[in-house]
C-alpha cells in the first residue's frame, strides 16, 4: 500500500523546472482586471523572450513588495506614493506609461442624481447629501487613494460619514461585487468596470472629468538597495513599454468598442 | 441558481475539451498539496504515534497545543511564511517567495498539526490494546512506533486524507506566499478567488466543481490503491 501511494505521489510531485528569462512585476488589480496584460505579456515574450510574472495586488502592497525587493519592478497608479518610493531610494526613477480614467458607478436609477453633476467634487457632494450606500475599496490601493483625494477635493472627510459609507478592504472586482449586491455607488476604473461580469443593477453614471484621470507609471526597483533584483530585465521591459509597439497595442486595446488606455510615455 | 447551472455547464466543457490552462493549474494544485501531504505525513505520523506511547513531563501541554494548532488560521501562516521568505526577511537569500516551494512550506505548517492530532487520537486506542504485548516482547521505542503505524494504517490514512482535504482547499496562505502568478504559482483555489473578483461566477464555479471532483477522485484512488473495504478486510 505504502509503495503504491509513494509511487503515485512521486509521479505527481515531480515538477519540471522552466529555464526562460523571467522577472517579477507587481501590478495593480485594476490593470490586471482590464485584460490589457493578456495582450501585452505575449507580445513581450515574443519580442524580448522575457517571461513577466505578474503579482496582482493593491498599490499599497505593490509598493511594499518593491521596498522589500520581492519583485523586480512595479506598475502602479498613485503619483504621491510613487514619488515617495523613488525619493526614499527604493526605485531608480518613475516613468509614466499610460493613463485610463476612473468612473462613478451606481444604481441605474441614480437616487443621488450624480449624472448631471458639473464636476467630480460636485458628484461626491451630491452623494454625501443623499447618503445612499457607497462602497469604498478601503485597501490603500491607488483607486482608494484617488477616492480619498476626491473626497478631500469636495471638502468632505469619509471619517465623519455614517453607516452608508462602507469600506470593504478588497480588490476592485470584489468591491464591485459588493456594490452590485448592495446596489451601492462606487468609484472604479473604467477598464475594470467594462470587464466586470456581474453588473446586476449598476450603471456607469459619471465620467470624463479631468480630475478622474488615472496615470500609470513604471518603477524599476533600485539595484543598489537589492543587489539580487533583475534590473537589466526591468530596464529592457521599460524600454519595451515605452516603445512604438507598446503604444500601438495599448491604444488599440478596446472592450465593446471603447478605448481603455491612452499611451503617454514621453522620451526619457 | 442560473449561475450554478452555468458553472456546471462550463465545468463540463472545460473538462471535456481538456482545457490547457485548467490542466496546468489542476496539476499544480495536486503537485503542491500532495508534496505538502507527503512531507507533513512523514513528520506527523511518527510524531503523533510517539505522543501516544511516550510518557513525559509536558505531554498533556504538548497535546493540547497540537490540538489548538489544528485551527491555525491559514492567512496568518501565510503572512508569517511571507515575512520569513521575503527578500528582506531572515530566509530571503533562498529566493523562495512566490514559488511553489513556498506554498508547500506554508501548507506543511498548516496540515502537520491536524494529521498529528488525528494520528495521536487513533494511536492512543491502539496502544492501549498493544501495550502489554509490545512491552512483554521487550521491543525498542522505534519498533513500537513502526508496529503501531503499520497496524493502524487505515486510521492513519484517514488522518492523511483529512490533511490533504485541508491543503487542497486552502487559499489564504498560498495566495500570500505564492502570489497567484499565472503559469507559475496559480492553483485552483487562487484561480477561483481571481475569477470571483472579476465577477465571472460561471468560470469560478466551474473551477470549484473541478476542485471538488479532484478531491473526491484522489480520495477514491487512494482507498482503491490501498484496498480498504475489500476481501473481508476492514
Amino acid at each position: 500500500m505504502i509503495h503504491r501511494i509513494l509511487a503515485l505521489a512521486t509521479a505527481v510531485t515531480l515538477g519540471t523546472a522552466v529555464l526562460a528569462e523571467e522577472m517579477k512585476l507587481a501590478v495593480t488589480t485594476s490593470f490586471e482586471n482590464s485584460g490589457l496584460a493578456d495582450v501585452l505579456l505575449p507580445a513581450i515574450k515574443e519580442d524580448l523572450g522575457l517571461d513577466v510574472q505578474l503579482l496582482v495586488v493593491g498599490t499599497g502592497q505593490a509598493l511594499r513588495l518593491g521596498q522589500a525587493g520581492d519583485v523586480d519592478a512595479i506598475l502602479v497608479h498613485s503619483r504621491t506614493a510613487e514619488e515617495a518610493f523613488v525619493a526614499e531610494g527604493y526605485g531608480t526613477h518613475r516613468r509614466e506609461i499610460m493613463y485610463n480614467d476612473f468612473v462613478f458607478i451606481g444604481p441605474a436609477g441614480d437616487p443621488a442624481g450624480i449624472a448631471v453633476a458639473g464636476s467630480a467634487a460636485e458628484a461626491l457632494q451630491r452623494i454625501s447629501a443623499a447618503e445612499p450606500a457607497f462602497v469604498s475599496r478601503g485597501d490603500e490601493s491607488g483607486t482608494h487613494k484617488k477616492e480619498r483625494a476626491l473626497w478631500a477635493e469636495a471638502g468632505l472627510s469619509p471619517e465623519t460619514f455614517g453607516a452608508w459609507y462602507r469600506e470593504v478592504g478588497a480588490g476592485m472586482g470584489a468591491s464591485l461585487n459588493t456594490a452590485a449586491g448592495l446596489d451601492a455607488y462606487i468609484l472604479a476604473d473604467r477598464a475594470s468596470w467594462l470587464n466586470f461580469g456581474n453588473p446586476a443593477g449598476l450603471a456607469l453614471l459619471y465620467s470624463g472629468a479631468p480630475a478622474l484621470f488615472n496615470q500609470y507609471a513604471f518603477l524599476a526597483v533600485n539595484p543598489e538597495r537589492h543587489s539580487h533584483v533583475r534590473h537589466d530585465l526591468a530596464v529592457q521591459l521599460e524600454g519595451w513599454l515605452t516603445s512604438r509597439r507598446a503604444a500601438d497595442l495599448i491604444n488599440g486595446y478596446t472592450i465593446n468598442g471603447e478605448t481603455l488606455f491612452i499611451f503617454n510615455a514621453g522620451p526619457e | 441558481m442560473n449561475d450554478i447551472y452555468d458553472g456546471l455547464l462550463s465545468a463540463f466543457w472545460l473538462v471535456v475539451t481538456l482545457d490547457a490552462d485548467l490542466l496546468e493549474i489542476s496539476l499544480r494544485s495536486l503537485q503542491v498539496s500532495l508534496t505538502a501531504l507527503v512531507i507533513a505525513s512523514a513528520i506527523a505520523l511518527p510524531l503523533g504515534t510517539l505522543l501516544a506511547i511516550r510518557r513525559f513531563r509536558y505531554r498533556r501541554l504538548t497535546i493540547s497545543l497540537l490540538n489548538a494548532l489544528m485551527g491555525l488560521p491559514p492567512v496568518v501562516v501565510g503572512l508569517l511564511v511571507y515575512i520569513l521568505l521575503s527578500r528582506s526577511g531572515p530566509l530571503g537569500v533562498l529566493g523562495l517567495l512566490f514559488t511553489p516551494t513556498a506554498m508547500i512550506i506554508a501548507q506543511v505548517i498548516i496540515i502537520t498539526p491536524l494529521i498529528a492530532s488525528i494520528t495521536h487520537q487513533a494511536m492512543r486506542e491502539l496502544w492501549a490494546e498493544y501495550h502489554d504485548l509490545l512491552i512483554s516482547l521487550n521491543t525498542s521505542g522505534w519498533q513500537r512506533i513502526r508496529t503501531l503505524i503499520w497496524d493502524g494504517r487505515r486510521n492513519l490514512l484517514t488522518a492523511s486524507l483529512a490533511g490533504f482535504g485541508r491543503a487542497i482547499g486552502e487559499v489564504g496562505a498560498i495566495m500570500i506566499v505564492g502570489g497567484n502568478i499565472d503559469n507559475a504559482t496559480r492553483v485552483l483555489t487562487t484561480a477561483i478567488a481571481l475569477e470571483t473578483g472579476k465577477g465571472d461566477f460561471a468560470l469560478a464555479l466551474a473551477l470549484g466543481f473541478v476542485l471538488i471532483a479532484l478531491a473526491i477522485g484522489i480520495n477514491v484512488a487512494i482507498h482503491w490503491l490501498s484496498r480498504t473495504e475489500r476481501e473481508g478486510r476492514w
